[in-house]
This record gives C-alpha cells, structure tokens and sequence, in this order.
C-alpha cells in the first residue's frame, strides 16, 4: 500500500507532465524545507535527550565511513557507462550524501507500518550529508589531474556544516536534546504533530520539480538511467548490511539502507557546483532528482523495508 | 537643470551560489553599492526556472566607472563563464552623486 504523502509527490509530477500553471510559491517552498529539518532533528532530539551519547559513537562513525565509501564504490561503475571522470565524480558525489526528505517519507511508511525505529535517526542523516561530498571532491580532483585548480576546501566546509540543512537538522538535535520531552511538549503542535501533513505539501513541490527534470532524462541517454535506477538498491543493500552489523532495528535497518540508496539534492548540487565547476551539473540533477529520488519514493522504501523484515526481524 | 554625471551600469546574471563571489570581487575592485535580485529564464545552458535551491539564478546591478566596469567584466568572463551560466551586458546611466559610485 502506498504511503499517501506518496500521491501528493505524484500528482506534482503529472501537473507538471500535462504543463499545468500549478506552482507554489518560491517563499512557501524555503517555509516548508525549514519546518521539515527542524522538525526532524527535533524529534531526533528529544530522543537523543533519552539516552547516553557516548553509546552512539560506533553508529555515527559508520554512517559517515558509508557515505564517504558510497562514492568510491559507485565511480567505477559511472566511468564503465563512459561518462567523464569528472562528471562522475560529481555524480556519485550527490549518492554519497543523502536526501533528508526521502528519509521523512521511509520514516512516515515505518511509523505508518507499526515498525518501530531508532528515533534518533536524524543524527544518522546530519551526519551523512557531508563525508559523500568530500569524497566525490577527492575523486574529480584526481580524474582532472593537474588542471583542476585550487579547491577552497575552508569556503567549502563552511558552505556544508552552515548550510541550511546541516544547520537545521543539528540545530534540531541540540534544541531537542536540551529541552526534552518536557521542554518541547509546547512546540509540539507545531512541530510534531502537522508533519505528515507538511511532507504532503513538500512533495507535492517536489513533484513539480522532479517532473520537470525527466525531460532531461532523454538528453543525457541510458547512463543516467542506469546509475538513477541501479544505485539505489545496490547502495540500499550496502546499507542494510552496515544497519545488521551494528545490530540495529528493523525499522533501523530499513531507514539506514534508505539512507545509503538517496541521493542528495539540495547540499550536493550547490557544493559540487562550487568545488567541481566543469562537472555537468544537469546531468546530476537530472538522476538525483529526476530518477532516483521519484524511484526511492515510490518503489524504493517499500522494497527496503520488506529487505530489512527479512534480515533484521 | 539639474546636474548629471556619466557611470557604467553593469548587470551580471548568473547562477545564484556566485552571489557570494560576485560581490566580493566587485568590492575588491572598488564597486561601492550593488542590487540583487532573483529572476529566472533562460540561457542557452538550458530553462533555469528557480523551482528548488540549485535552480536558483540572481540578477545583480553594479553602477560604476566604465574602467571598473570593464574589469570586472573580463575577471567574470575568465574566472566563472567558462563552468558557470553567466550573462553581462553594460548601459550608459546618468547618476546625480558621482562620489556615491
């Protein structure tokens, strides 16, 4: 059964394929994006409020050893479907880091499912945003050799740690796991319980811009295709693995393979447009947004969960 | 009558994230003042229509001297426009307070 913030996103994609003037406004879009990081370190805090930190090292830093493996393993397989090297490297740089609202709406299908998960999730998703990022640097500086330039490694850490994302989602945490359960019963309302209904909103939008990018997908040819399509279980195995070892739930499982299969849309594209200038930035958004994320949504979560029932149940 | 002074109008459209840079290497070559604002359109890059934080493209105004203008301009023309979509074009405007540019 599919999750209903799931129709919101697809009825985004065909106002946009039958050329509706359906679009929201840019300033409810920035609204929105900002509500759903809050909300989800938030609720990541007030969990994280619950326990001992200490006990969540080994977690964390294997979430960031995936997201900064997840590039490595994937440009061989980029560069065998004979894209550039430093179109590659951009691209799988956007599978390294990961997508905030593919993990809300696998969390929603949990929740939905009665599957219970690690609620301090979200700290798994702040830190993954960054280490994919710095790998694919890493891999298009190698394959442009000598002629790339000087890489602003301090504007770029910057750019990443105080974007927005990053920001908000460990700005979430903290306010969360300072004020607690109690602290934050009166921001509830608003934060808490209206989620669900403001992801349905987000996707709806979403729907219009990943609508917008398939288009695009003739343009680049059955690469993107293959990458868009074929990473995200690939990666989502990956993840499921790494989510057994560390011994974590069934909904934990699932959440960290979802993790592994997105792909970043928002820190990704910006910070590999500034480190990685001559990379075809369109062709990255075009799998990212355009393929795997429509498919992670629609066809993915389902499938990772079902994964995760069978080696974590 | 009231007295007029000749400056350069330069506008440079372009890929929002260059905001940032944009406007400190205008500051560096002596631009004192400057509008941005956000559009979105066309190139022959492809339809930016500014539908999510990537897609974004800004509009910025720098009133000038011509040979600060100029400079600028071929710094923009080697540095971003080969990786980057950017569009510039430069007017002739009349200011009332020349010190002011």
């Amino acid at each position: 059964m599919i999750d209903v913030v799931v129709f919101f996103f697809l009825l985004g994609v065909f106002a946009r394929l039958v050329k509706s003037d359906l679009r929201l406004p840019e300033a409810l879009y920035e609204t929105l994006s900002i509500y759903l990081l809050l909300a989800i370190g938030l609720k990541g805090g007030i969990e994280l409020s619950k326990q001992p930190i200490a006990a969540l090292a080994p977690q964390v830093l294997a979430c960031m050893a995936l997201g900064f493996a997840i590039p490595f393993a994937l440009y061989p397989l980029a560069r065998a479907l004979r894209l550039a090297g430093v179109d590659a490297a951009a691209l799988v740089a956007h599978y390294g880091s990961v997508s905030v609202v593919t993990f809300a709406v696998a969390s929603a299908a949990l929740t939905r499912q009665g599957i219970p998960y690690e609620s301090h999730a979200a700290l798994w998703v702040a830190v993954m945003e960054a280490p994919g990022l710095v790998a694919g640097i890493l891999l298009a500086r190698w394959s442009l050799r000598e002629g790339g330039g000087r890489v602003a490694w301090g504007e770029l850490a910057h750019d990443v740690l105080f974007g927005k994302s990053v920001l908000l989602l460990a700005g979430g945490i903290a306010i969360g796991a300072v004020a607690g359960e109690a602290g934050t019963a009166p921001i509830k309302a608003v934060f808490i319980d209206p989620f669900k209904g403001v992801l349905a909103l987000f996707l709806l939008e979403l729907g219009l811009v990943a609508g917008g990018r398939l288009a695009e997908v003739r343009r680049f040819g059955p690469a993107v295709l293959v990458i868009g399509l074929g990473a995200p279980p690939l990666l989502a195995l990956a993840g499921a693995a790494l989510g057994w070892a560390l011994g974590l739930s069934t909904g934990g499982v699932a959440l960290l393979a979802t993790l592994a299969a997105s792909a970043s849309y928002i820190a990704a594209p910006t910070a590999m447009r500034i480190a990685v200038p001559q990379a075809n930035a369109a062709l990255s958004i075009t799998a990212a947004l355009g393929i795997t994320f429509p498919f992670n949504v629609v066809i993915g979560i389902p499938l990772y969960i079902a994964l995760a029932q069978r080696i974590a149940p | 009558m009231i007295a007029k002074h000749p400056k350069t109008l330069l506008v440079i459209v372009a890929e929002a994230l260059l905001e940032k840079n944009l406007v400190r290497d205008a500051r560096q070559r002596g631009v004192q003042g400057w509008t941005v604002s956000e559009v979105h359109g066309a190139s022959l890059e492809g339809v930016r229509d500014g539908d999510w934080e990537a897609d974004r493209t800004i509009e910025l105004k720098l009133i000038c001297d011509e040979a600060v203008a100029d400079a600028l301009a071929a710094h923009v023309l080697a540095t971003y426009a080969p990786h980057y979509s950017v569009a510039m074009y430069f007017a002739p405007v009349q200011v009332l307070r020349p010190e002011r540019f």
